[in-house]
């Protein structure tokens, strides 16, 4: 099976909550020296409720559509539901089986998520 | 050239008749008669060289430096006592560095180019850490060629040493060798100068003696030899004054308990502990399989192949494909690196892969070089003997594919 299935693709080209926030409450953002990948995401959480998520960045389709896809899972989750989330359940988004080298491009939404929970700004 | 013939010769093509093998540069495929040189090896005379008296021994013995010997015969070294065995390209780069280390002094330079790989960028920057010294690093021009005015002006009575690849791993560039060292020379007759001969080997003819560098390194498995296998060359004058780096058997006449430890001829005191026998035993076989094509005919080969696939790429992908490095073929090695607009390369590396077409996608080990181009990562094709224009255009008829695929909303 192609890892490039329709949902992937269509998220690349239509990424969901895509760009930033001013009022963000937290922000981090990481990078994939391998491929070259690079994400930011921000987040408004208040009374520890995730309000808004949003992320930026360039990169290949798997860690975009990845972000895109968890982006959306995000609003109304306490942070701690959010700390919660397991790789497993970004592989269970993406609904493709991903080699050991394309790991780290379907996990990087999720390293970025984490870092962005513990850094308020 | 029948790359038909070829691909007969290369058992992998019989385990993936489909298999578009564009990642040569990478490493490249091996030929039967190089695994077979292997195998014989150990399964019929794996002994050690260098000291067994018994027959065995003394064959396989025989066997490594003769293949020494057709090392100095096929790079037109003066003789073999001017090769030593690595254990890549990256092995003998850190090793000349290690041998050059006590030349470099604080306040002097070094002197790379913006087009190095990282095996010969790290191991002088971490010299010139050590040392306080300077490392100056040549641009490029526009079309990926070094600047060779301005590299001239980097060199001064201070520049110990200058390395710098004979072809770049990723923009495909031919340096004129000779010429650079012509440059060096005539304004530091002093300064030592190592050429990075990895691309260069199984692609284009070598002639160390017509480049009159100092240190030249390379490795067997670019050249359709074993992986765990390098060379580096050092003129004779040079490594008979340089000291041991690496301490162990084989490399010492006679061994006392304080210091008059008596260390043999280079380049065997370069070489302590066992080397990969067997490896160096297939490099023969992959050096008769280059000599018995014809150097010159395998670089005829890749040029024409390299020449009608950047057209074709051109013609076909036109405003959305960048073409990294120089379009001239006579100054191009068998290597395209090239960037498609709105696609990462990553993308385009893996849904290739999965039509068993292989290529490299990444910064291909030169990091800096594509920060200086402005790019994260290009996708890279490499070709050899056994590619042909159907191999081009299978890669442009998947990449059409990926095109659609990615673009249409």
């Amino acid at each position: 099976m192609s890892l490039y299935q329709d949902c992937i693709l269509d998220h690349y080209r239509n990424p969901r909550n895509h760009g930033t926030l001013l009022r963000a409450t937290h922000r981090a953002s990481t990078n994939n020296p391998v491929c070259g990948d690079k994400l930011q995401m921000d987040l408004i959480v208040k009374n520890d409720i995730i309000e808004d998520a949003r992320f930026s960045g360039a990169g290949c389709a798997i860690s975009q559509a990845s972000a895109s896809l968890l982006t959306e899972t995000l609003k109304k989750k306490t942070s701690a539901d959010a700390r919660a989330i397991k790789p497993a359940d970004i592989l269970k988004l993406l609904g493709v089986p991903l080699s050991p080298n394309r790991l780290k491009c379907g996990l990087l939404s999720l390293e970025t998520l984490k870092k962005a929970l513990n850094n308020k700004m | 050239m029948n790359t038909s013939e070829i691909k007969t010769r290369f058992p992998i093509f019989q385990h993936h008749p489909e298999l578009v093998y564009l990642d040569s540069a990478a490493t490249s495929l091996k030929p039967q008669t190089v695994i077979d040189a292997e195998r014989e090896y150990l399964e019929e005379y794996s002994t050690n060289v260098g000291r067994g008296l018994y027959p065995l021994a003394e064959k396989a013995t025989e066997k490594f430096e003769a293949v020494r010997e057709k090392v100095a015969r096929h790079i037109k070294a003066a003789g073999s006592q001017e090769i030593i065995f690595t254990s890549s390209t990256t092995g003998s780069i850190n090793l000349a560095a290690d041998l050059l280390n006590h030349t470099v002094n604080n306040g002097d330079n070094l002197i790379i180019t913006a087009m190095e790989h990282h095996s010969n960028f790290l191991p002088w920057q971490e010299l010139v850490r050590q040392k306080n010294a300077d490392l100056r690093v040549a641009p490029l021009t526009q079309t990926g060629e070094l600047d060779l005015g301005i590299l001239q002006n980097l060199v001064d009575a201070r520049t110990k040493i200058v390395a710098f690849t004979a072809v770049s791993n990723v923009l495909g560039t031919i340096n004129p060798v000779q010429e650079i060292v012509t440059i060096i020379k005539n304004i530091n007759p002093h300064t030592l100068i190592l050429v990075d001969a990895a691309q260069a080997t199984g692609s284009i003819p070598l002639d160390v003696t017509r480049w009159n560098a100092d240190l030249v390194a390379f490795s067997a498995h670019k050249m359709f030899g074993p992986t765990g296998v390098g060379v580096l060359y050092g003129k004779s004058h040079l490594l008979e004054k340089l000291r041991p780096v690496t301490f162990g058997g084989n490399m010492v006449l006679d061994v006392g308990q304080a210091s008059e430890t008596i260390y043999k001829e280079a380049p065997t005191r370069f070489e302590a502990g066992t080397p990969n026998i067997g490896g160096v035993i297939a490099l023969g076989a992959a050096l008769d399989y280059i000599e018995n094509l014809g150097p010159a005919n395998i670089r005829g080969h890749e040029k024409n192949l390299t020449d009608h696939a950047l057209k074709r790429l051109q013609e076909t992908f036109r405003n959305d494909i960048r073409i990294i490095g120089p379009i001239n073929p006579e100054r191009h090695g068998s290597i395209i690196s090239f960037a498609l607009n709105g696609i990462h390369p990553h993308d385009i590396a893996h849904l290739l892969g999965e039509k068993n077409i292989c290529i490299r996608a990444g910064h291909h080990c030169a990091a800096p070089l594509h920060r200086a181009l402005g790019l994260d990562a290009t996708t890279r094709i490499s070709f050899s003997v056994y590619n042909n224009e159907d191999d081009v255009e299978k890669l442009i008829g998947v990449l059409k594919e990926i095109q659609k695929m990615f673009l249409m909303k």
